[in-house]
């Protein structure tokens, strides 16, 4: 049995968008594959490492553990609605400036999960914030430089 | 991922009909944090994906004090955690909800995916049996309700007919004198699988256990009801020495495997352990 194409409606990054996909599709599938917005990334594929966190109607969620036929009627947020036009997100910035990634595979997720993190409690404590971390897994840099990146942020 | 349709119930119904016609690979979609895993490494077959999350009956959070709690078989954990009623009146659902996955996990993942995937280590299992929880099903022959600690037969399997699926999971009002606790034990803090659990739920009038009831997880093939634990408590006064006789009781019951998680020697160990704190958690809590 071969899936139809199926035609998705949602909005992204407050645009709307019709995207084709199969009904086999992930939402992390979707997104890069479909319509070619690769921000968010494909580590684990079972739900572990967070990299493709995203943003669906305003909670975190792994785009690889939603369908994509999942998001008709949603709003979705990913890693490139995170900056404005000319300018980064602070997080962003503060990521760079404390060099708080490397090969830079988890920071799409990083920076979505703490931005959900930062959207439901402007002040965490340092346990706070990697506790709502430990949904990203990151290989290379290690934890502190993103934890403390976060609490910069947070302090303003 | 295998080859897989979608469909989104419309009501309870609909979602009936669906899982009939589908047949035996159809399966209700709730959080999918364990199906579209499973679908995708080809764990489980799935051709038909039924998505109950746009069906309210699903996604209710009802609280009353004076009949309790009512949560959507669909309804996220963070809306449980969340929820005011919930941390005062269920902290035991509060302390497993919290530790299911990360937070992306518990913005999709639910109680009633939880208790539908079966796994003998499903963190919330032992706390709804503990808090009394009775699943309410439906199905092509109408609705029927089954006490969360009756509902798994084995690692993945349960009391669900073809065609049936959970609609909500109910829990008793609060009395006075009550108070639960649900307690894992795992290698580090969080995301990772429970090697043994424990919950307690004891009811305490003029210093003695009028009534109790203990669950452990990851400790045989399906959530244990330990009522030799809960015997080992009511009528008593509530001392140390009670208190470790229903931690040997919960311990004797115990059918655990070895595994890469931990051994049998070291799980029928947590279960008494895990069985003595969450008592004395329980007990802390009761207002
Ligand atoms: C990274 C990660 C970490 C995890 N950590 C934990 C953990 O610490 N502890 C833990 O217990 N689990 C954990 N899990 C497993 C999973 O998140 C939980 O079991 C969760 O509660 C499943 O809920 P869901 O809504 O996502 O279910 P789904 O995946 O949608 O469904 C699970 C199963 O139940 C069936 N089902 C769902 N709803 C119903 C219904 N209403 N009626 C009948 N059948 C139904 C489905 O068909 C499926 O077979 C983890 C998973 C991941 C990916
Ligand atoms: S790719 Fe989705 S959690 Fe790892
Ligand atoms: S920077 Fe490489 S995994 Fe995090």
């Amino acid at each position: 049995m071969i899936p139809e194409p199926k035609v998705v409606n949602t909005i992204i990054n407050g645009d709307s968008k019709q995207i084709l996909v199969s009904e086999r599709d992930s939402l992390l599938e979707a997104l890069r594959d479909r319509i070619g917005m690769t921000g968010a990334k494909e580590g684990c594929n079972n739900g572990n490492c967070g990299a493709c966190a995203v943003i669906m109607d305003g909670r975190l969620v792994n785009s690889c553990c939603v369908m994509a036929a999942e998001v008709e009627g949603s709003e979705i947020m990913t890693v490139e609605g995170l900056a404005s036009r000319d300018e980064l997100h602070p997080l962003q910035t503060e990521f760079l400036d404390n060099a708080a990634l490397q090969c830079g595979i988890c920071t799409p997720g990083f920076l979505m999960s703490s931005y959900a993190l930062l959207q439901e409690n402007p002040n965490p404590t340092e346990e706070e914030t990697r506790f709502w971390l430990a949904g990203n897994l990151c290989r290379c840099t290690g934890y502190d430089k993103i934890i403390e990146s976060v609490l910069t942020v947070a302090k303003g | 991922m295998q080859a897989v349709n979608y469909a989104r119930a419309t009501d309870v119904d609909d979602a009936i009909r669906l899982l009939s016609e589908g047949g035996e690979n159809a399966r209700v979609l709730a959080g999918g944090t364990d199906l579209i895993v499973q679908a995708r490494e080809r764990k489980r077959k799935v051709d038909l994906l039924v998505d109950v999350k746009h069906v309210e009956e699903f996604m209710v959070l009802e609280f009353d004090s004076s009949t309790g709690l009512k949560v959507g078989a669909a309804t996220p954990l963070y809306q449980v955690y969340g929820d005011n009623n919930v941390k005062i009146n269920y902290p035991a659902l509060v302390d497993a909800s919290t530790v299911i996955g990360g937070k992306a996990i518990q913005g999709r993942a639910s109680l009633g995916g939880n208790l539908g995937n079966s796994s003998p280590a499903g963190d919330s299992l032992a706390a709804m049996i503990v808090l009394g929880g009775v699943a309410t099903i439906a199905g092509p022959n109408g609705r029927r309700e089954v006490p969360v600690g009756e509902f798994c037969t084995g690692p993945g399997q349960n009391v669900l007919e073809s065609g049936e699926l959970i609609v909500y999971i109910s829990f008793p009002p609060v009395g006075d004198g009550e108070g639960a606790a649900w307690e894992r034990f795992i290698p580090r803090n969080e995301m990772d699988i429970a090697v043994a659990s424990a919950g307690a739920w004891v009811k305490i009038e003029d210093g003695s256990v009028t009534d109790a009831r203990i669950a452990l997880g990851a400790v045989a093939a399906t959530p244990l009801v330990a009522s030799d634990a809960a015997e080992a408590l009511i009528g008593r006064p509530l001392t140390d020495e009670t208190i470790s006789s229903a931690g040997d009781a919960a311990s004797a019951i115990a059918r655990p495997i070895t595994d890469m998680r931990g051994s049998i020697k070291q799980r029928k160990h947590l279960a008494k352990i895990l069985t003595e704190r969450t008592i004395r958690t329980a007990v802390e809590r009761i207002r």
